[in-house]
């Protein structure tokens, strides 16, 4: 499988951040950085990071399918996550979820049909200061009100 | 010994070693302290909490499977506080168990169930809806029904740990955490069964046994394994002349619960379609079925009228039947036919050994041995392909007694993922380069015990024990063989040169190859199938066996034979352990190989001079005159296993080690006999399918 | 630069930094008395750090609040195996995101705690486990982290002294239970972040299954002070057994929400009227949680003579935690809050062990039903027991973590949950907007 060449040099410096015969310890962050790159944890993703971590391509599933971060199917290109967490359900988080839902017709996990737009409904971000919060993709936005998610996801619409 | 500490268990004054678990050290005192996840041997969990205890001084309730013992300890299990832990804990685990205890295969015999009704609720107040997921077959004997597992991870660890397989994890998290297969959809294991074995609920259950009964229908009989020469028990469940299952929960004998494939489920061959029922006798060219008088008197009446005419005889024996069956064999071909053209298949070349470690005791280990040795080197075999129960152990002792193990063969094999050193060499030469490069390594050990499979053989044997012994540390040797009673077929003299117990037979007679080779006036073939891709040259073929095997349908007469599990006797495994056979059930039509040759002597005439010829009659004078025999009748009573050394002292006779081979038999093979069983059909259809 | 306008009421030691141009450089740092504190610690006998972080009655700020200088303590460092630094930077407890703000804004001065750590128990290696929603912060520790090495701060023979040290930013990917120290350990070795059994504790087997010292962002922020102006002066800034500042995430019903550092001490009504500038529109407070979701609730009532540390929080019945102040007013639906709660202790479940797999997933369906108007007068008494059954018994703490708030909201606001019955809607909301489950 081939990758980047930025994502080639972050697999080579994560083999290297561990001691010897511990690259297993690479697996999670490898998994995460490729998908970025990928779209999504594929079959052959999964076979590739077991062989450079040296383990079976099945223990690489029992821990991906383990982390909420890791998907097997591919989410849009633009993954905007609502929080619905107590500090942001506080702060109307869950009104936000709906509207989200109510404006793309799409739920939970689920990509619009021209794929660029997914929304999944998530634990706390770690933003519960800035309540309620939204990512899209690994971009903050803070103190999202309805309106400001509707600017935000008609950008998402242009946005290459 | 180290002191050993004092602590009370519900007021019980307990003695335990240091580092025992509390779990452990309140069974010595008869308490049970319930638990799912712990298992003795495998590691640590503390996933099921029901093992949960006061502890004085300790703030919360503790888990009694991973504390250990601590002097003055003060332990109680029997309070409220305990009691209200295991039901509540029991509550939990029914919410999302389907409770469909009327159609599960672990109905009667699952812990959850027992738990429940020692110390569950009778009620539940769950009223939501339970987690459902539909059941998944994992191989060809393996189903898996989430629902109704518990996550004790036990089907987990003995895959990973005691197997070495690592086909079964798990996925997910939380409520949705499942096992899973290490293929997807699928396993790719060495389908053994052990999960299915040791999973406490319905959860695991068995292609082979499923729906087919309630447990507390069957009946249970010990058997031996008649499949490869490790001699696991497995405890055949019956019903109605039917074998149903094959397990060993009770830990019994010299396998405790391990069992592989063949011992679990490769009993099937014993009602497969082509079965023989009835003996066979060549009509105008055809095999057709006649009475047992008739098949018996046509036998008895060629045998007598070759002896008459001075005719010659070949006698083959088998690497299946009991020892007395081999023993009564032998005197028959002796005392009757007057000949010593006898023998069986050799898998390895036990004789070698045997006259190499003249004048040495204690050099053979048992299949316990490899358990508590602190060194083991494995020269040639596959083990865990070839001998499960061996590298089954060997792996036990590297997890619990950090043993080192030393793989030296030809292939990659299961041992190198966590040996001390693998060498791979192909031949007897670079088998010796190789030990002299371990030579330092081995010399440091405390002891060693090495096995061997038919790769060395002759000088090579004799070699291999001066560098054993050349180490200066204790060696015990283990002379790999390929059958359930191989090793038994040898002791017994099933072979031209050398009577029972390795005496030298005098004048030696014609080995296997030359005998099928040979245009012999009668070739009598029990339990072999020695013309297997050649066309038989005796004037007269007399065949005792299952199937209609290659050698079977050239014969003359053919008799219908028992299989091990409908028939008493004992067998001795590849590390010279005893064992006593049980019949489980009995087939139509067929006779022990003991009761024909029985039949047949008394058909001749000469049954006073060949004596009674029961099981117990026989080992009676196998006792008396084989050496490495007499094991106190109670020992082998009661299914305890006992040690034969057959021979002290050199075996003067020509050794023959070219003749042994061993067959290399896979996990889902087992020779001629293999081929007859459903279950090994299925894997291997199953494997060439994907 | 995430960061909230200051109050004048904080005592800005960690956060000092917060607000500079820059404050996340090497150069800011070294310009405002950055890494000095390790200069002087490298100084000092490994024994002595340990003593000066005793001294300063730091307590771990993940939320379990054990003494950190004692933790240090515990290090074999005669142990022939290497020895590791981790920095717990899941931070996931809902509430929380002082850790988030403390790296972004001054990532130098945890690095430099880590050095100290480093020093203390004879470590030469160190692991930062950020949680893989925060990857933005990965970048700014690896930036940071490439800055320390160009300047001779990490890497071998750091500044001369002969103490070398190798830093790396590690990504989780989406797990709460993962804050779980022996977790976070499992996640780091590339498993399941399923909790060890302890004993071996971190200190003697941890990362790699050498010793460790593992501790929250926080806890090493405040180690560069400690050692800066010495462990008594950090004391003296707090309460007696628990010295220093305490970073306070003001979130939920709160007008100023953010972050600020306060003196442990820190009257709660005080924090929540003059730091936070009271409740919005007016309204009432009707319950607070003092520190990260998993902590018993408070009401009003319980609030008005507390202060933000251990031991009063303690009397109260609940915890400190992590300084995630959950501010609730009078209109929260306290049985809405308890659902929302254990939904994400159901989510967030291992699934080790018997009590918390199937109680949080258990009590999220009664929650689920009950706010739903489908609750009976029984209920209510099981969602107390159930949460009881998983008390004390779970194999980590997260089953504690889930039991104990929905153990207060029950006892607290049982007539909350009264009025749920009968099939009467929510008081607090629209019949037709329920939460989606």
């Amino acid at each position: 499988m081939t990758f980047s060449a930025e994502l080639e040099a972050r697999f080579e410096k994560l083999l290297h951040s561990y001691p010897p015969g511990r690259q297993r310890s690479a697996m999670i962050p490898m998994l995460l950085y490729a998908q970025d790159e990928v779209g999504s944890v594929t079959d052959e993703l999964i076979d590739e990071v077991a062989l450079r971590v040296g383990v079976t391509p099945a223990q690489v599933n029992e821990v991906l399918s383990y982390y909420s971060m890791l998907h097997r199917k591919p989410m849009g290109k633009f993954h905007v996550q609502v929080c619905t967490n107590i500090s942001c359900l506080l702060n109307d988080g869950d009104k936000l979820w709906e509207h989200a839902c109510k404006k793309l017709g799409i739920g939970h996990k689920e990509a619009t049909a021209d794929g660029r737009i997914s929304l999944e409904e998530v634990e706390c971000m770690g933003a519960c200061s800035w309540a309620p919060a939204v990512q899209v993709n690994y971009d903050f936005h803070h103190f999202v009100t309805p309106e400001k998610l509707d600017e935000i996801l008609d950008g998402l619409k242009e946005k290459a | 010994m180290p002191d050993l500490i004092h602590l009370t268990i519900d007021g019980h004054p307990i003695e335990a070693a240091p580092g025992t678990l509390l779990i452990n050290a309140a069974k010595t005192a008869g308490l049970e302290i319930p638990a799912f996840c712990y298992y003795d041997g495998l590691s640590l969990q503390a996933a099921c909490r029901m093992c949960l205890v006061e502890i004085e001084k300790m703030p919360k309730l503790m888990t009694a499977c991973t504390q250990t013992v601590a002097e003055g300890m003060v332990v109680r299990t029997d309070t409220p506080q305990v009691h209200a832990a295991r039901k509540y804990m029991l509550e939990f685990l029914l919410t999302n168990h389907p409770l469909d205890c009327p159609v599960c295969d672990k109905g009667g015999e699952c812990e959850l169930q027992d738990m429940t009704f020692r110390y569950g609720v009778g009620e539940s107040r769950f009223t939501d809806e339970k987690v459902h997921t539909p059941e998944k077959q994992f191989s060809p004997v393996v189903f898996f029904d989430a629902p109704r597992c518990i996550l004790c991870y036990r089907c987990v660890r003995v895959c990973n740990e005691g197997m070495g397989v690592n086909a079964l994890g798990v996925i997910n998290r939380g409520v949705v955490s499942e096992i899973s297969p290490n293929k997807g959809d699928h396993l790719e294991c060495d389908e053994c069964g052990m999960c299915i074995d040791i999973c406490p609920v319905g959860a695991l259950t068995s292609g082979a046994y499923r729906y087919q009964t309630r447990p507390w229908e069957m009946t249970h009989v010990g058997a031996i394994c008649t499949h490869c020469a490790d001699g696991c028990k497995t405890t055949l469940g019956t019903r109605n002349g039917q074998i149903i299952r094959g397990n060993n929960r009770d830990r019994s004998g010299i396998n405790g619960e391990f069992l592989c494939i063949k011992g679990r489920y490769a009993f099937d061959f014993y009602n497969h379609a082509e079965r023989l029922q009835s003996p066979l006798a060549r009509v105008d060219g055809k095999l057709i079925e006649v009475s047992w008088s008739q098949a018996l008197s046509a036998v008895a009446r060629k045998f007598g009228d070759t002896i008459s005419a001075g005719g010659s005889f070949g006698v083959v024996g088998s690497n299946l039947t009991t020892n007395e069956e081999n023993y009564y064999l032998q005197k028959f071909a002796r005392g009757v036919l007057k000949t010593n053209n006898i023998d069986h298949h050799r898998t390895g070349d036990v004789v070698s050994l045997l006259d190499a470690l003249s004048g040495k005791s204690g050099k053979l280990a048992t299949v316990a041995d490899l358990y508590e040795a602190k060194a083991v080197l494995v020269l040639g075999a596959d083990l865990a392909l070839e001998h499960p129960l061996l590298s089954y152990q060997i792996r036990a002792d590297y997890r619990h007694h950090q043993a080192h193990v030393y793989a030296v063969g030809p292939h990659p094999v299961r041992e190198d993922n966590y040996s001390a050193a693998s060498i791979r060499a192909a031949s007897a030469a670079e088998y010796f380069a190789a030990l002299e490069n371990l030579r330092e390594k081995l010399r440091a050990e405390a002891d060693l015990t090495i096995l061997f499979d038919d790769s060395v053989k002759g000088a090579g044997v004799a070699k291999l024990v001066d560098f054993g012994e050349s180490l200066g540390i204790p060696v015990k040797y283990v002379c790999l063989l390929d059958y359930s009673n191989s090793r038994g077929a040898a002791d017994m003299g099933l072979m031209p040169e050398l009577l029972p117990g390795y005496r030298p037979a005098g004048e030696t007679g014609l080995h296997v190859d030359e005998m099928t080779e040979a245009p012999l006036d009668v070739l009598w073939v029990v339990g072999a199938n020695p013309l297997e891709g050649r066309a038989r040259k005796a004037s007269f073929l007399v065949v005792q066996d299952l199937f209609l095997t290659e050698t079977a349908r050239q014969a003359d007469i053919v008799l219908p034979a028992a299989s091990a599990y409908e028939k008493e006797g004992t067998v001795t495994n590849v590390t010279g352990e005893v064992q006593r056979l049980r019949r489980a059930i009995s087939v139509m039509g067929a006779k022990a190989d003991l009761e024909i040759i029985g039949f047949l002597a008394r058909e001749m005439g000469v049954a006073a001079a060949m004596g009674p010829w029961t099981p117990n009659a026989v080992f009676e004078e196998i006792r008396a005159n084989v050496r490495g025999y007499e094991i106190p009748p109670a020992v082998l009573a009661t299914g305890g296993a006992a040690q034969s050394m057959p021979v002290n002292g050199r075996i003067p006779v020509e050794s023959r080690p070219e003749l042994a081979h061993s067959d290399h038999n896979g996990l889902f093979a087992s020779g001629t006999l293999g081929r007859y069983s459903k279950v090994l059909g299925s894997v291997l259809e199953g494997r060439l399918s994907r | 630069m995430l960061y909230n306008e200051p109050s004048p009421l904080e005592t800005r030691v960690l956060s000092r930094r917060f607000g500079l141009p820059n404050s996340a450089s090497i150069d800011t740092y070294l310009a405002t008395e950055g890494y000095q504190a390790f200069r002087k610690a490298a100084g000092m006998k490994p024994d002595d750090i340990i003593n000066e972080v005793k001294v300063s009655n730091l307590r771990g700020r993940g939320g379990a609040g054990f003494p950190t200088g004692m933790k240090w303590s515990f290090v074999p460092r005669t142990s022939p195996k290497p020895k590791y630094i981790v920095v717990n930077a899941d931070e996931s407890e809902p509430g929380t995101c002082k850790d988030r703000v403390l790296i972004e804004n001054d990532p130098h001065q945890l690095i430099e705690g880590i050095l100290i750590a480093g020093l203390a128990v004879d470590a030469h290696a160190g692991y930062i486990y950020v949680r893989g929603e925060y990857r933005y912060l990965i970048e700014v520790l690896e930036k940071a982290i490439a800055e320390a090495y160009a300047k001779g701060w990490l890497g071998k023979n750091i500044q001369g002294t002969g103490f070398d040290f190798e830093l790396y930013a590690h990504s989780g990917a989406g797990a709460y239970e993962c804050g779980e120290e022996s977790a976070l350990l499992e996640s780091l070795e590339g498993k399941r972040g399923i909790p060890r059994i302890r004993p071996p504790f971190p200190a003697v087997s941890g990362a790699f299954q050498c010793p460790t010292v593992l501790n929250n962002v926080e806890t090493f922020c405040a180690v560069p002070p400690i050692i800066r102006d010495g462990g008594a002066a950090f004391a003296a800034l707090g309460v007696p057994k628990a010295g220093g500042t305490k970073m306070t995430c003001l979130t939920g019903n709160i007008n100023k929400p953010g972050v600020y550092e306060l003196p442990l001490g820190f009257p709660v009504m005080k924090m929540i009227e003059e730091v936070g500038g009271g409740i919005p529109r007016g309204r009432k407070l009707k319950a607070m949680i003092p520190g990260g979701s998993s902590c018993p609730v408070l009401t009003a009532e319980e609030c008005r003579d507390a202060t933000m540390d251990y031991d009063s929080m303690a009397s109260r019945k609940t915890m400190l935690g992590s300084g995630g102040v959950i501010i609730m007013d009078d209109q929260t639906c306290m049985v809405k809050a308890a659902l929302r709660i254990m939904r994400f202790y159901a989510h967030e479940s291992c699934g080790w062990c018997i009590p918390c797999r199937e109680g949080t997933t258990w009590l999220r369906k009664i929650l689920t039903r009950f706010h739903n108007g489908g609750g009976t007068q029984t209920d209510i008494g099981l969602i107390a027991d159930v949460s009881k059954n998983m008390l004390g018994r779970t194999f980590c703490p997260l089953g504690d973590a889930a039991a104990m708030p929905t153990i207060s909201i029950v006892e607290k606001f049982r007539d909350e949950f009264e009025a749920h019955l009968e099939g009467r809607p929510c008081p607090y909301e629209h019949a037709e907007h329920l939460v989606t489950v």
